[in-house]
Order: structure tokens, then sequence, then C-alpha cells
């Protein structure tokens, strides 16, 4: 008896331990973004407020804000547009390259952000040259490349809906009489609603985090939060960036816990 | 209503046959059981019957209506998935109304039906609840009031009990029974347990490797197999491995001869009795094969003997314990007599 508790404690030492180690760093920011001290300070002379009032009017902070969500559910909605469809091809056909379609897909997560991010500009670049369209520093250029960036997890979440989802329900319904449409409009999409809606909260989170692919695609005027945030760190360093980063983390959290209302984020992994 | 018709059924996948020159006349309103080992092409064949699996060869009908190339969403046809795959996202009402939904019924008489369908398998009170919040039973239930409201031409069963446990599965088998005689409807059902078919079907496909092996009642099945696969795969049997060498007469492997009934073309055979079709004595007569018990397995009603005879067959049978034979131990050297009615060639 005494071995097993000695195991549980170190037990919930550990999770204690990596818990402080994930949450610890955010907790300091949240708590950094109410400092007084215009020079970030420990411990601070005071709290004030006035951070976040002063990123909200910090011009390269709130068109970021904005930029950041508009290329968000641009590239959610593409990553949908593209994944779901993918998503059903490869769970309920077989045919040749299956595999390997399903791997190319998903392969953006796989890829270092920052090779990726330097092949697109190249790529765009490229573009440019053959067809004299500008697709990179332009929002549609941005929005490609973000699409890229969600399309894995949108591909990734509802295939394992389609999984749970079983092939025989589909079945039920050509049976019952429904052909191929009303047989998706009202069976299959129903099913996997969860999921193409936690891959919609992911796509963006996913988008909205972006850092790496970013860099090398905005324009001038064109700043997305992230980076926003790392032109700012270059020439000041006080609590506005903490405040900052305090929004973008509520933001993300509350996507995060209203989608696994949805979907039981564990399952997809 | 009319019975189905498959004439001359196969489906190859590239060299594999699933299916394999089936052809089998369901009559109108019987509930036929297609019986065998998993990979046998039974279900296979239940989803050709469906629509979902395109014959490679053959003919599908239901009464004089050619099916074989109608879509199944055309065929009309109702069924019971293993697992029942209910919708999950709809209630028990709506499930059942959603066959009739597609096909455009007008909301009245969706209504009208859709509580007709749930009174028959008495789940009124629950028609808005959700499938998982039901018990299997109820679920089956449910699976089978959405398959039959649409007044399908046949209504096809993929081991529906598979998901039930054993009490239940016997309770369900019996209701489900009841309601198919009910409402008169062509049934076939997929199953890979003998005691099941033979519970609950007016007859049973056999099948092995693709092929129909026989088609009968319970009863053919049992007491007049085919083949060495049918006489193994329902119930138990002996075989006693030999030659048949003339009308009648069947010589074991080390030249004793055995007689048996019905026909069989001469050659290779081996001669087959149930266990329960033959009687162990002290001694025995011309006519009786001379065993030695190998072990004795007391079971309440009936003891089963294990025995070897002297060409080295191994057979079982099993007497009433209450038999005038003192218990013979394993070593005992016993003779075996059976009546000739039950004793069958098979190849």
């Amino acid at each position: 008896m005494g071995g097993a508790s000695f195991g549980r404690i170190a037990f919930v030492s550990l999770v204690v331990a990596i818990f402080l180690f994930l949450l610890g760093p955010l907790v300091m920011i949240i708590w950094a973004s109410v400092f007084a001290d215009k020079i970030l300070t420990f411990p601070p002379t005071g709290y004030s407020l006035a951070w976040y009032a002063h990123a909200w009017s910090t011009d390269a902070f709130s068109s970021g804000f904005l930029m950041s969500v508009k290329v968000g559910i641009c590239a959610t909605i593409g990553s949908l547009v593209l994944g779901v469809p993918a998503a059903l091809a490869i769970e309920r056909f077989a045919f040749p390259g299956r595999e390997t379609i399903r791997h190319v897909l998903l392969s953006p997560m796989y890829v270092p952000a920052i090779v990726a991010g330097a092949a697109v500009y190249i790529y765009f670049v490229e573009v440019e040259i053959l067809t004299t369209f500008q697709l990179a520093a332009t929002f549609t250029g941005l929005v490609i490349a973000h699409t890229l960036v969600a399309l894995p997890w949108t591909l990734r979440l509802v295939c394992a809906s389609l999984v749970t989802a079983n092939v025989s329900s589909e079945e039920a319904a050509r049976s019952l009489g429904a052909n191929a449409f009303q047989t998706f409009f009202l069976v299959t999409l129903p099913i996997i609603r969860p999921g193409m809606i936690a891959a919609a909260m992911f796509s963006f989170i996913a988008s909205f985090s972006d850092l790496e692919k970013s860099l090398f695609l905005v324009g001038p005027g064109k700043t997305t939060l992230p980076i926003a945030i790392i032109n700012y760190l270059e020439w000041s360093l006080d609590p506005t960036i903490a405040a900052v980063a305090t929004v973008q983390i509520l933001i993300i959290g509350t996507v995060l816990i209203v989608s696994d209302r949805f979907v039981k984020l564990g399952k997809a992994f | 209503m009319a019975g189905v018709s498959l004439t001359k059924i196969s489906k190859s996948y590239g060299a594999l046959a699933a299916v394999d020159d089936v052809s089998i006349e369901i009559r109108d309103g019987e509930l036929l059981a297609l019986l065998g080992p998993s990979g046998c092409g039974k279900t296979t064949t239940l989803r050709v019957i469906a629509g979902f699996v395109p014959p490679t060869a053959g003919t599908v009908r239901f009464g004089e209506r050619d099916v074989t190339a109608v879509p199944v969403h055309k065929r009309n046809v109702g069924m019971v998935f293993q697992g029942y795959a209910l919708f999950p996202h709809l209630t028990v009402a709506k499930n059942v109304e959603f066959g009739l939904k597609v096909r455009g019924w007008d909301k009245a008489r969706i209504a009208a039906r859709v509580s007709e369908m749930l009174r028959w398998v008495q789940l009124e009170a629950l028609a808005e609840r959700q499938p998982r919040a039901l018990s299997g039973g109820q679920q089956q239930r449910v699976a089978l009031a959405r398959a039959m409201a649409n007044e399908p031409a046949v209504l096809l069963l993929d081991e529906p009990f598979s998901a039930l446990d054993a009490k239940l599965r016997t309770q369900m088998r019996t209701e489900i029974r009841e309601l198919q005689r009910e409402a008169g409807i062509t049934s076939v059902f997929v199953t890979h347990d003998q005691e099941e078919a033979m519970a609950i079907a007016d007859r049973i496909g056999v099948m092995n490797h693709g092929r129909l092996e026989q088609l009968g009642s319970a009863e053919d099945l049992y007491k007049r197999p085919v083949s060495r696969f049918v006489a193994g795969f329902i119930g138990k049997c002996n075989f006693i491995e030999g030659r048949v060498t003339g009308p009648g007469r069947f010589e074991a492997a080390n030249g004793q001869v055995l007689q048996f009934s019905g026909e069989h073309a001469g050659g290779p055979a081996a001669l087959c009795f149930r266990p329960e079709h033959a009687v162990l004595a002290e001694s025995g007569s011309a006519g009786s094969l001379a065993v030695t018990v190998r072990a004795a397995t007391y079971l309440g009603p009936v003891t089963e003997f294990e025995l070897v005879s002297d060409a080295g067959d191994k057979l079982l049978v099993s007497a009433p314990s209450s038999g005038d034979l003192a218990a013979p131990k394993a070593g005992d050297k016993l003779a075996l007599t059976w009546r000739l009615q039950d004793a069958f060639v098979v190849d």
C-alpha cells in the first residue's frame, strides 16, 4: 500500500509539474499585461489596464487583429470546402493512391512551417513571373497559404468523425429510398457536423496563430496579428505585448473550449 | 407481395468468387436463412438482393420484376443491419419516418404510418427518444419498424441478433419471427448460428465457399445432408471413412461392410450418423461396429462418449445417462449399432 501511494504521489507531482511548465508562461503573460510599469520590471510597482487600451489604439495591432480574423475566416471556409469532400472521398471510396493523397493533404502539418512558408513564397513569385498575377503580399495569397495551414486539421477531424459514423447508416438511408444527395444531406452531413464544427474551430486557430508562413507573405499594411507582435517586439518591450498576447490566448482558449463541446478532441488524434 | 428469385448469381472480386452460381427461389412470405461460416458468401448474397453489390452474373427478381440493374434506393427493400445502423441524430419516430419522407409521402399519411409501425413493435412510448437511449432489443425493434415502414417487397436482415446477449437473442428472434409472420413479408436473414437458423427459418440455405451447398428445411438438412460440410455444420456428425461398393453397401477402411439408406454413387465416401442415433452395447451383431471408449463425459441427461473404431475413425455418441449399460470407462471395448434409416453417405 505504501508503494502504491508513493507511486500515486509521484504521478500527481509529475502531472502538476507538467501543468506548471505548460501554463506558467501563460499565467506570467496574463499577469504582466496588467503591470503599470512602462518597462517590464519585477515586482511591478502597480497595476493598470491601460495597456489593453494602448494595444487597441496602436494601429498595427488593431488592423493586425482584424486582418488575422478576416484571413482566419476565409482560410477556415477554404479548408472546409476542400477538406470535407476530400475526407469523404478518402474515407468512403477505395481508389488507387488514396493513402498518398491523404498524406499529401496532411503534409502541411509535417513540413516545418518556415520551410513551407518559404516554398509558398517562392512558388507565388514563380507564378507572378509566369503570369504577372501577383499573389505574394496580397490578401488572396495570404488566404491561400493559411488554407494550407488549416487543411490538415480539417481533414484529420472530418476523417475521424467519418470513421466513427457507421457506413451502414448511409446504407440504411439508401435502402430506405434515399438517393445519393438525400443520403449525404440527411444522414452523412448531420452525423459529421460536430466534426466539421471542430474542424472549423481548429482551422481558425491554426490560421489565427500562424506566424512562420505569414512572415514571407504579408505586405505593407497587410500584417497579421502575430507579425504585428514580432514587429513591435523589435523596438519596444512594454506590457502592450502581454496585453495583445492575453487577448490572443483568450480567443484561442474560448474556441478550444467551444469545439471540445462538439467533439471530444482526444478522439481525433 | 411476392417471392424473390436469384438465378445463377455470381460475384467475383478479381480472382476471388465471393458468390458462385447461386440460385434460390424464396417463396412469398417465407423466412429464409442464409447460413454459413464467415466468408462463405452469405452476406454478399444478401447485399446482392439489397442492391448494394452488383452481381458479376445472374438475375435478381422480386416477383416478376427484374431488379438486377435497379439501384438500392429504387428497389424497395427493407433492411435491418448488423448493429442496426439507426440514425444517431434522429429520434425513434424520425428514424421510422425517414423512408416515407424521402419518398415524399404527405404529412398526415406519414404520421399515421409511423404510429402504426411503432404500435406494431410496441415502442409508441419511446417515439421521441434518441436511439442511444434505447436498449439493444429496443433499437432492434426500431430498426425493424424503420425497415418495414415503406412496405418493402422484401425484408433483409444481416446478422440481426449478433449484437444482443444470449438471453435477449433468444427472445428477440421469437419476437422478430412473430412480427415477420404477422406482416407476411418475404424475408431473408443471414446468420452463422445454426441453432438460430433452425429455430426461426422456414428454410435454410447453407453456404460454403460462395456456393449454395443445400437448401431445405431444418429437418431436411439435419436428416439428409447432401455434403460432408452440411452434415458437419448442422449439428454434430460422425464420419466413417471408406467407399461405396454397391447400392446401400459401404465398406469401411478396415474392410467391414456397413449398410446405409438412400442412394450414393460408388467410390470414396464417408458413412455418417448423428451422435444421438447410435446405441452402445456390450456385445454386437454382424452389422455393428467394434469401438473402444476413449473418454466418457457425464452431461446430466446424456453422457457423451468419445470412441475410436478399429479402423481408426473417431466417433462421438451421446446416450441417455439412465441407460442399461453400466457406466463404460475409457479403454472398454463395446459395440456400436444404429438404425439403417439413420445412416447416410456423403462424399
